[in-house]
């Protein structure tokens, strides 16, 4: 278990991270999100260990990360902002080093750097220089890193960034697989990343937590829950179409776009309005290209919660 | 002590794995020789000894340590790499000591490599063997001294320029500290045991005292504490700076 208790992080000039008090819990993904410079690689450092906080506390798995730093270490993995790596040296030879250090057993060893390089695709690059490699080559071996001594908490900032979409689409599956038995943390500002493989999500804005949820409850608050997009099939009768929704009692507000030939409509409060733009689609005729029901957009309430 | 091992180890492999080690010790005994026979009158002399060669280490470590130095610990912070080895099971201190020992390895591998003036000497004429012995000694301890301030150094700031400059300083400050050079700015406002207390401090003098021949006690604890010193002040650094 993560547990930290009002966090600070103060410098001279700024405030970084304040008052953040969070517990995470086995089978719990946590998607860390916010802009950029609003604390969440402060945050992480924290956990990790690599910053001291101004004042509270954190613990990773019952040990305090400042009193008992290295019991804290042995059970984290954690995959600093940037991946940064050790560029002269090749990848084979990193991760044996880092094997090391982590005292692993010597068959165990073996195994277990089977398993990352196998799971991180590193199998053609291990007699490579770091330096050499892709950004997403060095991501992988940051994450490789990271999973070697198969811990219990996980602590990965921007584990996607610098990968092509299948990498991403690799390294997801890693981690919703992982899940179930760990405790994982990652940092992002891919906000459908967060909906595929987070079960919560911490918004933090100018260091303060300002929204803790699921994605799915993230989502329903936005102005585009239940909202109803209809896209018709002729734009002639695009003003018609706006007109007759927007008159529905149910109907709050109606966005129109033109290029699209789409009519937006969100609710009001508490209000499902599908049934009632069905039946008036049906009713006047229009000719519909598409008819679908939003369950809202993360990015919108991103930028509402943030801003 | 295993951490500090696989430290030392990683960091040696990097040395080689760069330029930066054939440059150095290719330098080195280049130099080494140079001013040997060409300053140092190694021949006009008409001695059998090594004095010429051994006179010249100060100064040529002067400028060569801080250059093995500058790297230690300003592009760990640089590159980052340092939140990594920070972030593993590994104390600040074993990291301090697996890396300085790394280097004062590899300066010790480049002063073996001086053997051939060793050979020559002794085919020339019948030096003094046990002088020989503790002048290679003392110019290791002179070196272990160097390398330690020059991580201090490097801890202190994230520019590798900036660390050799002030390694190159800090290193001639300490080296002179018994000379008017040194002495002469505290000459005037200083009480007179503080004075004595700056002179006695200069690794000029103790290094001298080893290559006559005499390798006193008082001169290795000199070193030792020095070395000592230097690298806890580099443990507070790193741990006080790293994330700067």
């Amino acid at each position: 278990m993560i547990r930290t208790d009002r966090l600070c992080k103060r410098y001279p000039a700024v405030t970084a991270v304040e008052d953040v008090t969070f517990e995470v819990r086995p089978g719990e993904v946590l998607g860390f999100l916010g802009p950029n410079g609003a604390g969440k690689t402060t945050t992480m450092r924290m956990l990790a260990g690599f910053l001291a906080p101004t004042s509270g506390r954190a613990s990773i798995c019952g040990h305090d990360v400042q009193s008992e730093p290295l019991a804290a270490r042995q059970s984290l993995g954690y995959l600093p902002e940037g991946a940064p790596s050790y560029g002269e040296m090749r990848v084979g030879a990193f991760l044996e080093f880092i094997a090391e250090l982590r005292r692993l057993p010597a068959g165990h060893k073996r195994a277990r750097l089977e398993y990352v390089t196998e799971r991180l695709q590193l199998e053609t690059v291990l007699d490579q220089p770091i330096e050499t490699l892709s950004k997403g080559f060095r991501r992988r071996v940051g994450l490789a890193q990271a999973l070697l001594h198969d811990p219990p908490v996980l602590i990965l900032d921007e584990p996607t960034d610098g990968l092509d979409p299948n990498q991403k689409h690799e390294v997801r599956s890693l981690i919703e697989e992982m899940a179930r038995e760990k405790i994982i943390v990652i940092s992002t500002h891919i906000l459908e990343e967060v909906a595929a493989v987070c079960t919560r999500a911490i918004i933090i804005a100018r260091g303060r937590i300002v929204a803790d949820d699921t994605p799915l409850q993230l989502t329903s608050r936005s102005r585009y829950h239940n909202a109803v997009s209809l896209q018709l099939a002729r734009s002639e009768q695009l003003e018609a179409a706006r007109a007759a929704v927007a008159a529905l009692p149910a109907v709050a507000a109606v966005e129109v776009s033109e290029r699209e030939a789409r009519v937006t409509a969100l609710p009001r409060a508490g209000a499902m309005i599908l049934q009632d733009i069905a039946a008036l689609a049906a009713g006047q005729g229009l000719q519909l290209k598409e008819l679908h029901l939003e369950s809202g957009r993360l990015d919108e309430v991103f930028r509402t919660i943030t801003a | 002590m295993r951490n500090v091992a696989l430290i030392l180890r990683r960091e040696l492999a990097s040395y080689f794995a760069t330029p930066l080690a054939y440059v150095f010790i290719l330098i080195f005994l280049v130099l080494a020789n140079a001013f040997t026979f060409y300053v140092g009158g190694f021949y006009q002399r008409g001695q059998a000894d090594l004095r010429p060669f051994f006179m010249f280490h100060p100064w040529l470590y002067l400028f060569l340590i801080p250059a093995v130095t500058m790297k230690l610990w300003a592009e760990e912070r640089k590159s980052g790499s340092i939140e990594l080895l920070m972030t593993l099971p590994v104390r600040p201190y074993e990291a301090v000591l697996g890396k300085f020992l790394a280097a004062w390895l590899f300066t010790a591998l480049a002063l073996v490599l001086t053997f051939p003036i060793w050979i020559t000497v002794n085919y020339l004429g019948h030096p003094d063997n046990g002088v020989i012995f503790a002048s290679y000694l003392g110019s290791l301890l002179l070196a272990g001294g160097f390398l330690a301030i020059g991580s201090c150094m490097s801890a202190l700031t994230r520019n590798q320029v900036v660390a050799f400059i002030l390694g190159v300083v800090a290193c001639f400050v300490l080296l002179l500290a018994g000379y008017p050079m040194v002495l002469d700015a505290f000459r005037g406002w200083a009480p007179e045991t503080l004075i004595e207390a700056v002179a006695s401090l200069s690794l000029l003098t103790h290094f001298q005292s080893i290559t006559r021949g005499v390798l006193e006690a008082r001169d290795v604890l000199y070193f030792a504490m020095l070395i000592a010193f230097f690298l806890f002040t580099t443990t507070v650094a790193v741990d006080l700076r790293k994330a700067d």
